[in-house]
């Protein structure tokens, strides 16, 4: 049994230990938003903040989850100027890694609240989006920098 | 047919009290909508895309599918606008299977695809709005005792003499026992006051909220998730397998076999994929175990030296290289490619005895859906098919062997449990339906000013609708037009032409890509009127300008780009400019691409200028969006996109092997939309073809390497240049 929280909910799963976390996450949870893409952490789409770092959960294993701390996109608020500015840059078209991008997003502004450009890139550049929104997503980040509002 | 109508309108009103006394336009189906539509007994009207509840709201029911290019807010903007409804009050619902949601102009299917949402809904959502907006206005009219004539609508309220008005919601129930107008009159566009504005997207807030509902996201009551274990090769079958292993994991319920190879069931993906890996299963690899990309590429270059079937001609350009001096060719190439959609492929199916629901991000509903129903033993009308938000699409998801539709049913009847079939990254890489690959081979001999004289284009690859339902209407005299396109109706100005085509036959499946035949005839064509330009010393923009003159269309989005990409300017030492023009799709795109190179011969995309034009428009900030976006997914298969296969196995399976750009190495994009009258031409795909041939021309412009094979790696680079 690990126990650990999500969005600010505890749970205790039983759970073979090697299970990822993105699927603890998605089949046991019902938490949807954070989305499968690679399985491997090639491509970013599983990110989730633990302990306020954004991590790959397709490569974290329950097993290590025990006392974490846990957001996915569900527990950001829509408040949250990265939200806001994803909205009013128009980032999204389909929309599948859009979840990862915000969050990966979430733990760069954490440790660089005025992120450069070359910080978004080496930030963000393991982050795919077929789509190609990357410049949007850029835009975002910069005008969410600006912007003062709640936090998660 | 006044009988139906008639009919209709009664149980218009049914259905419009069931639905809480608002005005169903052509839903009209008692007994609940979905029930009723799912059954599909039910006699449907012209327009079922428009609801009006009591409260206001207004429900635009979407029969394309969401896949990122919009057209949940696209669609809904044609009707609101005429309409003259509140657009803060619309919502959208996908639509169900029926016939009323058939394509336009596909034939009977419910279909997304060939950038063709916009351009074929226009008229009839239009009149759809039109057709509510008339009949509101007499509802109050009638309440009122005036003529309709002395009503106005705007913003969801129907305005009257002396200050009079009454709501949409209000006039709901009264206007749905109107008879609906056949030729409702549509604004001029001149009044338009949504179409040509930035509307902003009405998917995006689910989007960022972990509440858009994907495929691989669809949940039900007891629902089960398998992976299936596949055959390493094309054609590739079970001979015998041992699943004990496997059913000792906790969680795994029941492995079985389906055509697609062995499905692990499981209570969820994590014991299945782990399932899978215990799995000890021997192949019957088939008569596709053989297959190797480079015996393949020889075979191909051998086929371009020999004539094909005749696609196109005019003139007699055979006679005239005979007689030239000095001919020009060239030989081409390009890779198969995966759509690798963010969201791998996935499919939910539940089977009942009568009944069955299928529950997938697809842009062919009514193709995946007699497919299911094929397995199930039902009748299609017996199979509910409800169309998720698609993690991309790109041609992938309307597939005609309905590959991970098929498998699913098939898990679903064998398990009889409602199943989700997730496949891997490496599942949906390795699972075929690519873009073909092709070979091109120019020949070209130009007259005394240096313009193209004869031109002889042989192209060989795999037809995509050989084989298929789609055969009969694409393929004609051996000549698959999608093979082609792109080649065979070039707009410049060129006396003699000779198109011919070898189709090639392996066991590789191939499907629409992004732009399909465009990915590949425009590089080819593009780059090799680049050659020639350059070959007579002349300016490759002036060049393609003075073949152009008898299409104002291309010449003005080619002459925009050039104007804002500063042709001609200065650039900064090594960087250099490509210039590439293309229509496909009803659309005319432009691109100038600036290039540089790393000091190990990668090749650099810096800065893209785009110019469209895709006639009259409806979202101009979604046409921004889908080109930027074709920027990058064309540039991500200029730069890197290749899938090889070795003993008929393909050598990539994830993104370390099949990179994507990302964001450091994304162009900075200038995007502009030429301003036009013409008709609505396509915009998903129109924006791909041209970056590559800007890319090769551009990094010819800056290296003098002409690399005319894709993608554009170091060694290619290298190798043009001559250096070991």
């Amino acid at each position: 049994m690990i126990t650990f929280q999500v969005n600010g909910i505890s749970h205790s799963v039983d759970l073979e230990a090697d299970t990822p976390l993105l699927w603890v996450l998605r089949d046991h949870l019902k938490l949807t938003g954070t989305k499968f893409g690679c399985g491997e952490g090639l491509c970013g789409a599983c990110t989730v903040l633990i302990d306020g770092q954004p991590q790959r959960s397709c490569q974290t294993s329950l097993a290590e989850m025990q006392d974490k701390k846990v957001t996915t996109i569900e527990g950001v608020p829509v408040s949250h100027p990265l939200k806001k500015a994803w909205l009013t840059e128009e980032v999204s078209q389909c929309g599948y890694c859009q979840p990862g991008q915000i969050m990966n997003a979430a733990g760069l502004m954490t440790s660089k609240p005025h992120p450069t450009d070359a910080d978004i890139d080496n930030a963000m550049s393991g982050n795919l989006c077929r789509c190609g929104t990357y410049g949007r997503i850029r835009k975002a980040i910069h005008v969410a920098s600006q912007q003062e509002g709640e936090k998660s | 047919m006044s009988e139906i109508i008639k009919l209709s309108r009664r149980e218009l009103i049914k259905a419009g009290i069931l639905v809480g006394g608002g005005l169903v336009l052509a839903c009209h189906i008692p007994g609940g909508l979905r029930q009723a539509l799912a059954a599909g007994t039910t006699p449907f009207a012209p327009n079922a895309f428009l609801r009006i509840g009591s409260d206001g709201t207004i429900t635009v029911i979407v029969n394309k599918s969401e896949m990122g290019q919009g057209v949940y807010t696209s669609l809904p903007m044609l009707i609101a606008e005429e309409l003259e409804c509140d657009w803060q009050q619309v919502r959208v619902q996908p639509s169900p299977v029926a016939p009323e949601y058939d394509h336009v102009t596909f034939g009977n299917i419910m279909a997304t695809g060939g950038s063709t949402s916009v351009r074929t809904e226009w008229e009839r959502l239009s009149k759809a709005g039109a057709a509510a907006r008339e009949m509101l206005i007499e509802a109050a009219a009638k309440d009122w005792k005036v003529k309709p004539s002395a009503c106005q609508a705007k913003n969801s309220v129907v305005h009257g003499p002396g200050g009079k008005h009454l709501n949409y919601g209000e006039l709901a129930e009264q206007a749905a026992l109107l008879p609906v107008p056949k030729e409702p009159k549509l604004k001029k566009s001149k009044k338009h006051t949504l179409l040509g504005k930035p509307i902003k997207r009405l998917d995006s807030p689910a989007k960022i909220n972990g509440t858009a509902i994907f495929g691989i996201d669809v949940d039900a009551p007891g629902m089960l998730t398998a992976v299936i274990a596949r055959p390493p090769v094309f054609g590739g079958t079970v001979k015998s397998f041992d699943a004990k292993k496997a059913l000792a994991v906790a969680g795994v319920r029941e492995v079985v076999a389906v055509d697609a190879g062995v499905a692990v069931v499981a209570d969820g993906f994590w014991p299945a994929q782990k399932g899978r890996g215990l799995l000890e299963i021997v192949w019957d690899e088939g008569q596709w175990a053989s297959i190797n990309t480079p015996a393949m590429r020889e075979e191909y270059a051998k086929l371009a030296a020999t004539p094909g079937a005749k696609a196109y001609s005019s003139g007699d350009a055979a006679a005239e290289l005979d007689k030239a001096d000095r001919k020009f060719t060239a030989e081409y190439e390009v890779p198969y490619l995966a759509h690798a959609p963010m969201e791998p492929l996935n499919c939910f199916v539940d089977l009942k005895p009568d009944s069955g629901l299928v529950r997938t991000g697809s842009q062919f509903q009514t193709v995946d859906r007699a497919a299911a129903a094929g397995v199930a033993g039902l009748q299609p009308e017996q199979v509910t098919f409800e169309t998720t938000f698609l993690g991309g699409g790109f041609g992938r998801r309307a597939c005609p062997a309905s590959d991970f539709i098929i498998e699913a049913a098939q898990v679903a009847k064998a398990v009889k449990k409602p199943v989700k079939v997730i496949r891997t990254r490496e599942d949906d890489m390795r699972a075929g339906f690519y873009r073909p690959m092709w070979y091109d081979r120019i020949n070209a001999c130009l007259d005394k000013q240096g313009r193209p004289l004869a031109w002889q284009h042989t192209i060989v690859g795999q037809s995509i609708a050989a084989g298929t339902s789609f055969e009969n209407a694409m393929v004609k005299d051996g000549i698959d037009s999608t093979s082609v396109e792109g080649a065979a109706d070039l707009p410049y100005a060129i006396p003699n032409v000779l198109v011919d085509l070898h189709t090639t036959k392996n066991g590789v499946p191939v499907l629409w890509w992004r732009s399909v035949g465009h990915s590949h005839t425009a590089f080819v064509v593009e780059s090799f009127l680049d050659e020639l330009a350059h070959a007579t010393g002349q300016d490759p923009y002036k060049y393609r300008r003075s073949l152009l003159a008898k299409h104002p269309r291309h010449l003005q989005v080619l002459e925009t780009v050039a104007q804002k990409a500063g042709w001609g300017k200065p650039l900064p030492a090594g960087v250099g400019r490509g210039i590439a023009v293309h229509e496909s799709f009803g659309s005319f795109v432009a691109q100038v691409a600036e290039v540089s190179m790393t000091d190990k011969d990668q090749v650099q995309v810096k800065r893209v200028v785009c110019a469209i034009d895709c006639g009259k428009i409806v979202n101009p900030d979604t046409i921004t969006a889908q080109m930027e976006g074709a920027i990058i997914f064309g540039l991500s298969a200029a730069l890197y996109g290749a899938i090889t296969l070795k003993n008929g196995q393909v050598e990539q399976g994830n993104f370390d092997g099949y990179p994507l750009v990302q964001m450091d190495d994304a162009p900075k994009i200038e995007v502009h939309i030429v301003k036009s009258n013409e008709p609505p031409g396509g915009v998903g795909e129109p924006g791909v073809p041209p970056l590559a041939p800007a890319m090769a021309n551009a990094l010819f412009a800056v290296s003098g390497a002409r690399v005319r094979s894709l993608p554009i790696t170091p060694d290619q680079v290298r190798a043009a240049m001559g250096k070991a």
